[in-house]
């Protein structure tokens, strides 16, 4: 089919983008590796569609430059990069048919012969029998397909999709996170996917890059910055944590002890990402368990004692809301792995967790107020 | 794609037994009393008409089956037509070079001033087209500075405008402008500025985004404002007659002349009948040729 070829790093070095006083990107620098699925995360305003736009051409930087191998293409205007996107709306051409969308960019540069390459790319996105249909006749699913074989078949160095499955329902939605992520294996060309769907991202990401206003909060792989997130932000865009604001208490040689609202918390020193003595305490609902008061708890686990507000019921699991002490609401999910064995709206609870799933947190003026009224970004 | 389970309601229901839509006639009939009050009956009347026979006295006619009014038009008159369409025919051209970049500036630059400029494009109707012919004459005068700078290039041959063959055209231009932008501008509008975009990132240098892209998108802009203004140039005298001379008539000059002057009813009303029929050939020709019911 698509033969695997020599592609090339993509590498952002400060990039900045200014909209009058508004600082879209803020001094970006990144290497995107050959051959990665890597997605820019964040939410709305982040900056990332603007990188995106950046890397197209379809934006000039205000300063910083961008380059692929050895190659800058900083000046080079887009219809002259070895880049192609799939755009949020596809943007098929509605007066061309299936197969001169695709062919369009093969046509521009003059490609003789491209009737095979043509058609060996609807194979790959299995739309053979839509070739000579108008856009118009094809549903979004179908559309979205047919965007990314018109990018693709120019063996772009680079493809960037901007939120490309954003117009599509759920359930079609994982379906083509999963086609997608087969068609960047079998093509091995390097992806950039931008998008606010952090569960997206995570899917069909190697790498991800959590944004916010303008600059990177942090970069790996999805397991990893899940796991241990760095800052507030990421512990909060990226699926949902459970935080106390506290001061350290002691350091051992292994673990660091937190005080938070009158309770100590122990943190493994690998998971610490707080360099004073402001730290904050991170817990990801899923690691949470609750118990009755009273119940034993496990060896080197940690609590808090509070009052159920709210189950939710949602089949894998229930979701919890417990009211602590000092008021704050801590969320648990529990896996609906035992038949009948739920606690109630007023039970008097506890939640623990095994210490080594905690994480530690840069805490420096940030108080209380503001980590509890910063609601997760759903 | 997983197979469709039965119970998927994704499948058209059984066709329930239509009721007979008479609300649509109903609604159709004002407009089709419009158009036969307005159009059929004077047509028939027109045509009727241009068969007549003269009876001696002047402005009376018999009626009669004359085909030789037709013949005697057509002998009389034909170069008329010619020029007729010539002009219409350049008129158009030249708005649409001018009505082009013009809608797409609007539509693509115009942001919050689109509905301002749209209306700027409009207010000269405001004024009569009479009066606005007038002007023309005074802007195009002898003596003026128009006449004046082409002059002191020397590109006029005759050493004028008015009274030429280029200030009838220059008129019809200017008079049909309008109608040539605004469809133009309803189909630039129209036009997703990201397939530009999506252009561009598949290696079309702008102007193949034009030919390729744009172009095609706004044809049935093109297809529109030209018939717009194409058709109503081809049947104007007013420009001919204020701008232009006895050498520069038009169609429509004729016309009026045998109606009003001449009252040789049934010549005027074979003109006028085959006036309308070159047109519907021309127009059908070209629509045909352009293939709009192929487009968005």
């Amino acid at each position: 089919m698509v033969e695997s070829r020599k592609v090339e790093d993509l590498h952002l070095r400060n990039l900045t983008k200014r909209f009058g006083d508004f600082v879209a990107v803020d001094d970006l620098t990144l290497t995107i590796p050959a051959g990665s699925f890597f997605a820019l995360l964040g939410p709305s305003g982040c900056g990332k569609t603007t990188t995106l736009r950046m890397v197209a051409g379809l934006e000039d930087p205000s300063e910083g430059s961008i380059s692929i191998g050895e190659q800058d293409v900083t000046g080079l205007r887009a219809f002259k990069r070895p880049v192609n996107t799939v755009f949020q709306s596809y943007a098929l051409f509605p007066h061309l048919d299936i197969f001169e969308n695709v062919a369009f960019g093969l046509r521009r540069r003059g490609v003789k012969d491209i009737k095979p390459a043509v058609e060996s790319m609807l194979e790959l996105v299995e739309l053979t029998p839509m070739a000579r249909r108008k856009p118009k006749q094809l549903s979004g699913g179908q559309q979205q397909r047919v965007a990314v074989a018109r990018a693709l078949i120019n063996e772009p160095e680079v493809l960037l999709l901007d939120e490309p499955l954003g117009a599509l329902d759920l359930k079609l939605r994982r379906q083509m996170q999963i086609e997608l992520k087969r068609i960047q294996m079998e093509v091995g060309t390097t992806f950039v996917h931008v998008t606010h769907d952090q569960e997206e991202a995570m899917t069909m990401a190697d790498t991800v890059a959590v944004m916010n206003e303008g600059r990177i909060e942090q970069m790996g792989a999805p397991a990893d910055i899940y796991e241990l997130p760095e800052t507030v932000f990421v512990a909060r865009f990226l699926g949902q944590s459970n935080l106390f604001v506290g001061k350290r208490e002691s350091s051992g040689s292994d673990s660091v002890t937190v005080a938070a609202h009158g309770q100590q918390f122990t943190i493994p020193n690998s998971r610490n990402n707080a360099p004073g003595g402001d730290v904050i305490v991170g817990v990801r609902p899923e690691k949470m368990t609750i118990v009755d008061s009273g119940d034993p708890i496990p060896d080197m686990h940690d609590r808090i004692a509070g009052r159920v507000v709210d189950v939710s019921y949602t089949g894998v699991s229930t979701q919890y809301l417990v009211k602590t002490s000092w008021g704050e609401e801590i969320t648990v999910f529990e896996q609906n792995d035992v038949v009948g064995d739920q606690s109630e709206v007023g039970d008097s609870v506890e939640v623990h967790w095994a210490r080594d799933h905690a994480f530690g947190l840069d805490g420096t003026g940030t108080s209380a107020d503001d980590v509890e009224s910063a609601m997760p970004v759903v | 794609m997983p197979a469709l389970i039965p119970t998927s309601t994704s499948e058209a229901p059984p066709q329930v037994a239509a009721r007979k839509p008479r609300t649509g006639y109903l609604l159709l009939a004002p407009g089709m009393g419009w158009l036969a009050v307005f159009f059929a009956i004077p047509f028939v009347t027109l045509f009727i008409t241009s068969l007549q026979v003269p009876t001696g006295a002047s402005g009376v006619y018999a009626p009669g089956f004359d085909i030789a009014n037709y013949g005697e038009a057509l002998s009389q008159y034909g170069h008329l037509y010619i020029r007729s369409f010539i002009y219409a025919g350049l008129a158009t051209l030249f708005a649409l070079i001018i009505a082009y970049p013009l809608a797409y500036f609007i539509a693509f630059r115009g942001g919050q001033w689109k509905g301002l400029l749209l209306v700027l494009v409009i207010a000269p109707t405001f004024a009569s087209f009479l009066l606005r012919t007038y002007a023309w004459r005074t802007i195009l005068a002898d003596e003026g500075p128009v006449t004046g700078f082409f002059n002191a290039l020397g590109v006029l041959p005759e050493g004028r405008i008015l009274s030429t063959s280029i200030a009838v055209v220059a008129g019809l231009t200017y008079n049909f402008l309008p109608f040539m932008i605004l469809p133009l501008f309803a189909s630039l509008d129209k036009l997703d500025p990201r397939l530009i975009e999506a252009s561009n990132d598949l290696y079309a240098s702008p102007v193949t985004t034009f030919r390729k892209v744009v172009w095609p998108l706004s044809l049935p802009g093109v297809v529109a404002g030209t018939l717009l203004t194409f058709i109503p140039a081809s049947g104007d005298y007013i420009n001919a007659q204020l701008l232009g001379s006895i050498t520069t008539r038009m169609i429509g000059s004729a016309i009026q002349v045998n109606f009003i002057q001449f009252r040789d009813y049934p010549i005027a009303s074979a003109l006028s009948v085959m006036l309308m029929f070159i047109i519907l050939i021309v127009v059908s020709i070209y629509i045909r040729r352009s293939g709009t019911e192929d487009l968005v």
